[in-house]
């Protein structure tokens, strides 16, 4: 896959727009502060905040984190292209990942990715027209001895076959999770909406460069 | 031998046991009490060396040894526990952490006061998401119980307990990439010296201990050191959590003790029952990727951590054996070990950012069935020349890429060979002409008949 060079004359974001940060997460990112040396080391928690109220983190919200954090805001942009479970582009409400390391690989998790995108119409790394679903692998997700599984936003789907996929994704509740979550990382009441409204297109130009 | 009675495992399945009151009823906390009201730090790492404890989390380093690397002069001490768990077919701590949440807290607190630590941070991967918020219940729970915080069972000594999520690196697994990460910057491994126990987190002193070994530090101080040490084989004590998955009939995770052997794990009633559907045993990589493939032949090998050396494997790993059936295409599976690896290449050494990356390129077209037979060569040549073990390296994923790769494709030769020489003729062509058109454009190039088989 060829590199798509970023557009280096306009400006990345506009900077004088309202900001996406409300109050609300600033004072959660904020109570991270008392458990670490430095304000850096708050900074995973906070892009977990950020993503779980967002529902991916911007340009525009990275610098507004870096802007709490007291970091630059390359640093924030440096730590978040490390790790492929934050994305910096909208995705669907509902991101399902698709394991595909061996355990699951020879329990057949191949089969299970294709009947997905069949289902879906989509490719990896791409998102349904009404915004829906998105489509990703990662690796190992530490349940192989239930292959071959997927995680879709927090519900591990375990000993997935081809034929059960439809019935997955029609289930309005694939993606809520037994115990209840934990206020922690939780999104903030007042926050905006996640994405997943409007239908979005393929992945931006960072994530392409990373995955090719 | 006595029968093997587990420990770690003994817990699971007990209604509620993810509450603090039901994990108080089966005995809960009364060891660390114990350790805390009566032992003395210096004291619990000294019965810790004596046990031969040995980290679970797959380099095998002695846990004792690992503490009293610690300066004595020190004021803030971390505690890291690992729980990364990334290493393909292992999941031995997300069994531990959401059957048993209580179980790993208390090992924390032992080890946090043997070690003195200050703050104890659990570095959990981000997928896992279900077990984030059991453990974190469990946690609050014992926060309000006071086992954590200030002045722990009313002794002077105060630990502070927080869960760190990652955000899906396998190097933050590596202990420095984890103390990288946990300082909020890419998970890119440091070089040592100085390690960890003289500067870690912080630039402090900081012991990085897998989820299991803190397990089993609890129920060494339980039932004591003796009987610790009369588990396991003579390098390798103590129980272990084996994990078996793939096409067997019960994959899962079993406790025995150290020294069970591959053909036991996969055929062994107690554990793997067998295969499914009739199909046979080709290898067994028996523990998590890295250490390397075992032909059926060779499934007698004791999963320990010295005999597994005997087998050309690079050592005990994480004890998560992967069964690859006889119906799997070798090629397919070098193609997904290989690809692993240069996905999760942190990218500093130049020599594991590209090595792994040609891996993965040539395992491609093998797998493609564009391969030739001086690929073989070529997979095994790169292998030895990345790593920690040439001294190349900073962290050892590049090892842990070469031994699965060098082993799969020295084991394997025949067969690699025998799909390599059925191959159409002109497939390497093919495949050339299809992915660098550009080499046939130029007209020396173009000429020139590919290397073939």
């Amino acid at each position: 896959m060829a590199w798509k060079a970023l557009d280096r004359t306009k400006a990345p974001y506009d900077k004088d727009a309202a900001p996406v940060l409300s109050d609300a997460v600033r004072e959660k990112i904020r109570s991270f502060f008392p458990r670490y040396e430095t304000k850096r080391a708050a900074l995973l928690p906070a892009l977990h905040v950020v993503q779980d109220t967002l529902g991916h983190v911007s340009l525009k919200a990275m610098a507004e984190i870096a802007e709490v954090l007291e970091i630059p805001p390359s640093s924030v942009l440096d730590t978040l292209t490390f790790y492929t479970h934050f994305w910096d582009h909208e995705k669907g409400g509902k991101v399902i990942v698709g394991c595909r390391s061996l355990s699951c690989q020879l329990m057949g998790a191949e089969k299970v990715l294709d009947a997905i995108k069949s289902e879906l119409g989509i490719d990896e790394h791409e998102t349904t027209k009404d915004g829906k679903y998105s489509l990703i692998t990662e690796e190992c997700l530490a349940a192989c001895d239930h292959g071959p599984c997927l995680l879709i936003n927090e519900k591990l789907h375990k000993c997935v076959k081809p034929e059960d996929v439809a019935k997955i994704l029609k289930d309005e509740k694939n993606a809520v999770i037994d115990p209840p979550r934990s206020d922690l990382f939780d999104a903030p009441k007042d926050a905006p909406p996640a994405a997943g409204a409007g239908g979005v297109g393929k992945t931006s130009d960072i994530q392409e460069m990373r995955e090719s | 031998m006595a029968k093997f009675e587990p420990v770690l495992t003994k817990n699971f399945g007990i209604d509620g046991i993810r509450t603090i009151d039901v994990y108080r009823k089966q005995g809960g906390y009364k060891t660390a009490e114990k350790v805390l009201k009566e032992m003395s730090p210096e004291k619990v790492i000294e019965d810790v060396k004596s046990s031969g404890l040995r980290g679970r989390g797959g380099a095998g380093f002695p846990a004792g040894m690992k503490w009293s690397f610690l300066p004595p002069d020190r004021k803030i001490t971390y505690l890291c526990v690992n729980a990364d768990e990334s290493e393909p077919g292992t999941f031995c701590n997300r069994v531990l952490m959401e059957e048993d949440p209580h179980q790993l807290l208390e090992g924390i607190l032992i080890a946090g006061f043997a070690t003195k630590t200050t703050t104890a941070y659990i570095y959990m991967r981000v997928e896992f998401h279900e077990q984030f918020h059991i453990l974190q219940k469990a946690l609050d729970e014992a926060y309000a119980a006071g086992y954590f915080g200030k002045n722990v069972f009313g002794t002077d000594y105060s630990i502070d307990c927080y869960i760190h999520r990652g955000a899906g690196a396998y190097v933050c697994g590596e202990e420095t990439g984890l103390i990288e990460s946990l300082e909020g910057k890419r998970g890119w491994p440091r070089i040592k010296p100085p390690f960890p126990a003289i500067e870690g987190a912080f630039m402090k002193p900081t012991v990085v201990n897998n989820v299991e070994t803190l397990c089993c530090v609890k129920h060494i101080f339980e039932r004591g050191v003796s009987w610790f040490t009369s588990i396991g084989t003579d390098t390798s004590k103590g129980p272990k959590l084996y994990t078996v998955s793939g096409p067997v009939n019960r994959p899962g995770c079993f406790e025995a003790a150290l020294g069970l052997t591959a053909r036991d794990l996969i055929f062994g009633d107690d554990y793997g029952r067998g295969m499914r559907d009739g199909k046979k045993v080709k290898g067994c990589i028996p523990g998590g990727l890295s250490v390397g493939v075992l032909t059926e032949a060779e499934l007698d090998c004791h999963l320990c951590f010295d005999d597994v050396r005997n087998y050309g494997l690079l050592g005990l790993g994480t004890a998560g054996a992967i069964v690859i059936p006889d119906d799997a295409d070798i090629r397919h599976v070098l193609k997904n070990i290989a690809r692993f690896y240069s996905h999760e290449s942190c990218g500093q050494c130049t020599q594991c950012r590209e090595g792994t990356n040609w891996m993965y390129k040539i395992a491609s077209r093998i797998a493609a069935g564009a391969g030739r037979i001086s690929d073989l060569d070529l997979l095994a040549d790169i292998t030895t020349n990345m790593g920690m073990m040439p001294g190349l390296s900073i962290c050892g994923l590049p090892d842990g890429a070469a031994f699965p790769i060098r082993t799969i494709v020295q084991k394997f030769r025949a067969e690699f060979e025998e799909h390599i020489r059925n191959q159409k003729p002109g497939a390497v062509e093919a495949v050339i002409r299809k992915t660098n058109p550009a080499a046939y454009a130029l007209p020396i190039l173009g000429q020139r008949a590919p290397v073939g088989v």
